[in-house]
């Protein structure tokens, strides 16, 4: 991985502003390819990480950076539009799913919004439908195609299967290998174990705030910390 | 005999519609409502507050007196305003400046209106009872524009933050829900301008056929009064969900949390 393209945090504290810090801290560098999966126990503050990263929350203390530049450096639109995010639950906007995709890409056309549908295993079809009448995996799946148009380098997801089937979570987890595969950083908040398994190139286990273990599943499997083979699922 | 005489009632006419108080303790005696303390309460509290209004309004409105007096008494109810919108809408960040700048902005636009073209001369007989018209008329639709639009960030987060991670600005990631609230706000002024005279007459009209003035006079003052209150409640909600809209994002366009909303 080259670091020059990756995100990088520097000593960094997160949380509420007048409360406890979440993350305590952190120095990090995330790999800047493949499918990157934040592991560890609930409140270990996986997705507080996440949230830095395209700016929806800034840290109290520290630094991340990005591509080599400070995010504060970055104009908050064009980073995020460089680093999509989805979330646990799809933010459904009014309207058809044509609509949804126009928040995104306001002149994309018919046709290159069929194709984006297409690309994340929807039927070009579904554009006039109203996005209120999509299935739980089609919606997050919707959420993805949307995040696409604006082209991002990296892909930021908060859970995004959490609320899903079992059927429908492994549409949304071959999305996210094929995007992976096709050059876009993935960077995926799980605490399921078998996910982790099935997806993960790169493991991040986190707890109590701090980093536990930075490695390949092969190596986090080989760990002596009952913690970190438990957030893996050794065998 | 009761008889009205160029608009005035007379203290016996005034202590003649007392009976009508009387009717409601009444009814309320008879079905057993408990509000009888409070019929008497509110009906002896707006009889006193009106009467020194009144007494205070005679020294703010002689034709002799400066302009500025009047323009303090709009100061005053401005302020009045201002405080009551910031205890009704406590949660709302800055909610005092705001409804100070919205009230006031309100009232200039408006009122700058009416006299700017002639309208109504301008003097305190005129002045003050119209200023009190743009900002009594503004204040129950400026609480409910402040907390509808917290209302949409608290419980519009997640749709706002996704709108804001796909590179949307937060001026555009809360435009539908500040359209939303304007909305909300305005329609019930616009459903009961378009109901005037064939559901109820309204209140300045009545008051000034009963004072003696010639129907077709009254009502050309009673659509100048609609078209304030519309004009002021659009303004001071508009100033008012504009200065709120900036308040809930940071500078780098993020939805800031309750606890974040207070402390700078």
């Amino acid at each position: 991985m080259s670091s020059a393209d990756a995100f990088e945090l520097v000593g960094v504290d997160a949380g509420p502003v007048d409360g406890d810090p979440i993350l305590r801290s952190i120095d990090l560098v995330l790999p800047a390819n493949g499918v990157t999966v934040l592991a560890g126990p609930s409140g270990a503050g996986k997705s507080t990480l996440l949230r830095l990263l395209n700016r929806l929350d800034d840290p109290v203390a520290g630094e991340v950076r990005w591509r080599g530049r400070a995010l504060t450096d970055w104009s908050p639109t064009e980073l995020r539009r460089q680093v999509a995010m989805v979330f646990q639950r799809p933010p459904l906007f009014a309207g058809t799913v044509c609509d949804n995709l126009r928040v995104a890409l306001p002149d994309v056309d018919l046709e290159r919004a069929g194709h984006v549908l297409e690309h994340v295993g929807l039927g070009a079809d579904l554009l006039e439908h109203d996005a209120d009448t999509l299935s739980g995996g089609e919606a997050q799946r919707m959420c993805v195609a949307r995040a696409l148009l604006t082209d991002p380098a990296v892909l930021l997801a908060d859970e995004p299967t959490a609320a899903l089937d079992r059927a429908a979570r492994a549409t949304v987890e071959d999305l996210g290998r094929m995007l992976a595969d096709s050059g876009v950083a993935v960077i995926w908040v799980s605490h399921d174990t078998d996910q982790l398994r099935r997806l993960a190139d790169h493991v991040i286990v986190l707890a109590d705030g701090a980093v536990r273990a930075v490695g390949h599943l092969d190596e986090l499997d080989a760990s002596t910390d009952p913690l970190v083979r438990q957030s893996v699922g050794a065998p | 005999m009761i008889a009205v005489e160029q608009g005035d009632i007379g203290i016996a006419g005034l202590a003649a519609s007392g009976i009508l108080v009387a009717v409601a303790v009444g009814i309320s005696l008879w079905r057993q409502l408990g509000l009888e303390r409070s019929l008497l309460w509110a009906s002896l509290r707006a009889l006193v507050q009106l009467l020194i209004v009144g007494w205070v309004l005679q020294f703010v409105v002689d034709p002799d007196d400066p302009i500025i007096y009047s323009v303090l008494w709009i100061v005053a109810m401005v302020g009045f305003a201002a405080y009551t919108t910031s205890r009704r809408a406590a949660d709302v960040p800055k909610v005092l400046p705001l409804s100070l700048v919205a009230y006031t902005a309100s009232a200039i636009v408006v009122l700058g209106v009416l006299f700017g073209f002639g309208i109504y001369d301008l003097e305190g007989r005129t002045l003050v009872p119209l200023a009190g018209m743009v900002i009594g008329n503004s204040l129950a639709a400026t609480v409910l524009v402040s907390r509808q639009l917290l209302i949409a960030a608290t419980e519009q987060r997640g749709v706002i933050e996704g709108r804001l991670a796909l590179g949307l600005s937060a001026t555009e990631a809360f435009r539908p829900h500040l359209r939303q609230a304007l909305r909300t706000a305005l329609v019930p002024q616009i459903e009961s301008t378009k109901a005037v005279g064939i559901v109820f007459l309204p209140g300045a009209m009545v008051g000034l056929i009963l004072a003696g003035v010639d129907p077709a006079d009254a009502v050309k003052v009673q659509v100048s009064v609609m078209y304030l209150v519309l004009g002021s409640v659009a303004t001071t909600t508009a100033v008012m969900s504009l200065g709120i809209s900036r308040e809930l994002f940071t500078p780098a366009q993020q939805l800031r949390r309750p606890a974040q909303r207070t402390d700078d």
